[in-house]
């Protein structure tokens, strides 16, 4: 499997596409601070979130049994999955209960993660992605490559083709609201057929056993509202202790996310209505085991706004499926080593560890410190190259003892001079694009001796 | 004033200039200096690519050469924030955390510790700042566009006691240049777009220098540059504040 380093150079290739991939998630990282400094209480608003999740990690078993008794209280089916396999059989078992056929989902980075669609389409079910930005990279069988903004990679043309492609419309018409309608007139008809819908949750509350999803689009509530079954699936972290706190997070959320002050529809689920099913899934996946690790459980804080890629330089250079996992980005360069260590080792290197995405994160996750703390266990489980490994032991080996350093010093600079295409050559990846700096015949510490002391 | 002065490797071995004028920007303020023969790096390439654990040597050279001194100050603000953030000396504990305490990044040293006013210094050109992150994030050297709090520089305060010079602050006022230490040569690709991407902006503001806390940085866009045959050039803030042009 490609690591990220060569992803992203293939991405970057395309030089004019991956200006356009960066300037056009810089764009939504200034909304971010124009809607952040518009408001004074912003980092009390941060620190407020970071505390409650804080605290809710620390008592997650009350928390989430709470809210399992009052949504059975409410009327809602309540299941728990260990890992993405029971959470996919436990979907696959209400479906195959029911007869059910045509099933619409929102946005959930939890099912991606899961990889539910590819489980259902195995089991000749078919499943329809209703948010927009979904729905163009099912069609293209690709994966999002950002969580708020599934198809970004993507510029209007692609667009265009795919749906010429899957949706009929007219070769080579790149209007966006052309685009935009004839999607709306495909997924309404899915809408009105489905039999089931899935939904994620952004914030479980366990005061009141009632949960939020966060659209733009409304595609959530078209779902859930014409379907005689409701299925939401969560992460067990999306756990909040009350709805008071909501007034927090989806001040943050939206902010964060897009600059929006608040997202278009924050919808209240609380109860089925009458003759419709409710179900909840409440999931582990390795969330456990991220909570036992006393450095990183706290990246169980995230809300999934999307700032720190945003924000990210390298994901922005990168594109979001140069990280090959559900979740990408910084935030997901600290979840996924959880998951699989050996398969996503080389994702906390993909990183200068700029510091801008803990900075963004409204929820303050210590992003780039993890980071660093991912590539020391990395490291520590043999997961790093050996010939690293090898040139680092020598390197720290050298450094460690003076007269070594300042003879190697020496030589190298000898070296540079004399027989620079020692350097200067195409196995030396800081000479690919850059040149070497100058060799200079004195070190500082020589001139110091010849002149101070 | 006891101020052990620390040379980071790879400016001692590439950039002695930046270490001759901290050197002499430092005694022209009255500081006594002195520079202990045996340094050789903090250990932050092996801590940032994984390998903390053979920094054990590094260290305990480090705490060897520092200890005792009233402060540190060296030009690098990641090399600094690495030391503060991770030195460690178990045969040694009180005089590493002393040091982690004592050791400062010039520019952070002359206005808060010697309260530089004013600096006898010339430098007539246009002249990029490039905030480098570490510095910037790490030590806050400055403000960040990310957080919601008052605007400060601290090396801009400095930069503007300067007689004649011009400074351009590029579009994406902190957006990182991309060396990001072994990232600039194990992710090369980003690397240099990052650093392309930063260099653009100053040639859109048609700067003489690019300048800046960290010769890590410079030194990544200087080789962009040279390749490129931009004819921007690169220089340490200290070669400024040390300037008599």
């Amino acid at each position: 499997m490609k690591d990220h380093a060569s992803l992203a150079q293939e991405f970057i290739t395309d030089e004019p596409r991956t200006d356009w991939h960066d300037e056009t998630l810089w764009f939504v990282r200034q909304k971010r601070d124009k809607a952040a400094h518009g408001l004074p209480e912003w980092e009390q608003l941060r620190e407020w979130a970071s505390g409650i999740k804080d605290h809710t990690l620390s008592n997650l078993n009350t928390y989430l049994t709470q809210f399992e008794a009052q949504a059975k209280a409410n009327g809602i089916q309540v299941h728990w999955a260990f890992d993405g396999e029971e959470h996919n059989r436990i979907i696959y078992d209400i479906i195959r209960k029911n007869n059910i056929e045509r099933i619409v989902k929102s946005k959930s980075m939890l099912t991606e993660e899961c990889h539910l669609n590819h489980f259902l389409q195995s089991n000749g079910i078919e499943i329809v992605d209703t948010d927009l930005g979904e729905r163009i990279v099912q069609f293209r069988d690709e994966a999002p490559s950002h969580i708020v903004l599934p198809a970004i990679h993507l510029k209007k043309q692609d667009v265009s083709e795919t749906f010429h492609k899957h949706l009929n419309t007219e070769k080579g018409n790149n209007d966006p609201q052309y685009l935009t309608e004839a999607a709306r007139i495909h997924l309404r008809d899915k809408f009105v057929a489905s039999q089931l819908a899935i939904t994620g949750v952004n914030f479980a509350i366990a005061e009141t056993g009632g949960f939020v999803v966060c659209t733009n689009e409304g595609n959530a509530d078209m779902g859930a509202h014409a379907a005689p079954i409701h299925i939401a699936c969560m992460g067990f972290e999306k756990i909040i202790p009350k709805a008071e706190h909501l007034s927090v997070f989806l001040r943050l959320l939206a902010r964060s996310a897009t600059g929006q002050p608040i997202t278009t529809y924050s919808s209240h689920f609380h109860r089925p209505r009458p003759g419709q099913e409710m179900h909840i899934v409440i999931v582990d996946n390795g969330r456990s085991k991220q909570l036992g690790r006393k450095d990183f459980r706290n990246s169980l804080k995230c809300i999934r706004c999307a700032a720190c890629f945003n924000t990210c330089p390298v994901y922005r250079r990168s594109g979001g499926h140069s990280y090959h996992t559900a979740v990408a980005g910084p935030i997901g360069s600290i979840l996924n080593p959880n998951l699989d260590m050996k398969a996503n080792a080389d994702l906390p290197f993909a990183s200068t560890l700029c510091g801008s995405c803990s900075n963004v994160c409204p929820v303050k996750i210590d992003i780039h410190e993890q980071l660093w703390k991912w590539r020391q266990v990395i490291v520590a489980e043999g997961y790093s190259p050996k010939a690293k490994t090898i040139s680092m032991k020598i390197m720290s080996m050298v450094l460690a003892r003076p007269a070594v350093y300042r003879f190697s010093g020496m030589m190298a600079r000898k070296m540079m001079r004399l027989v620079p295409g020692l350097f200067k050559n195409k196995l030396n990846p800081w000479y690919k694009q850059r040149e070497m700096p100058e060799a200079p015949k004195d070190s500082f510490r020589e001139w110091y001796l010849k002149n101070k002391k | 004033m006891k101020v052990g002065l620390f040379i980071p490797c790879y400016i001692d071995q590439f950039y002695p200039n930046v270490g001759i004028a901290t050197l002499q920007l430092l005694e022209k303020l009255g500081c006594d200096v002195s520079f202990p023969l045996n340094q050789t790096c903090c250990g932050q390439p092996m801590a940032n690519s994984g390998y903390a654990s053979y920094d054990g040597g590094c260290d305990k050279n480090f705490v060897n050469n520092f200890s005792g001194f009233d402060y540190i100050v060296a030009p690098s603000g990641s090399c600094v924030l690495h030391v503060k953030e991770h030195l460690q000396d178990d045969a040694n504990k009180e005089a590493a955390l002393q040091i982690r305490s004592n050791i400062y990044e010039l520019s952070e040293f002359l206005t808060d510790v010697l309260k530089v006013k004013n600096i006898a210094a010339s430098f007539p050109y246009k002249v990029g700042f490039h905030n480098s992150c570490h510095g910037q994030r790490g030590l806050h050297l400055s403000s960040m566009t990310e957080t919601v709090s008052p605007s400060f520089s601290k090396p801009l305060q400095l930069l503007n006691m300067v007689k004649g010079i011009q400074i351009m602050n590029p579009k994406r006022n902190d957006e990182c240049c991309g060396f990001g230490g072994t990232f600039c040569v194990f992710e090369e690709a980003v690397s240099v777009k990052m650093g392309k991407d930063r260099i653009a902006e100053h040639d859109a503001n048609e700067v003489d220098y690019i300048t800046g806390v960290d010769v890590s940085c410079l030194m990544h866009m200087e080789g962009i540059l040279k390749r490129n045959a931009d004819k921007i050039k690169t220089i340490h803030i200290a070669e400024i504040l040390n300037s008599q042009l």
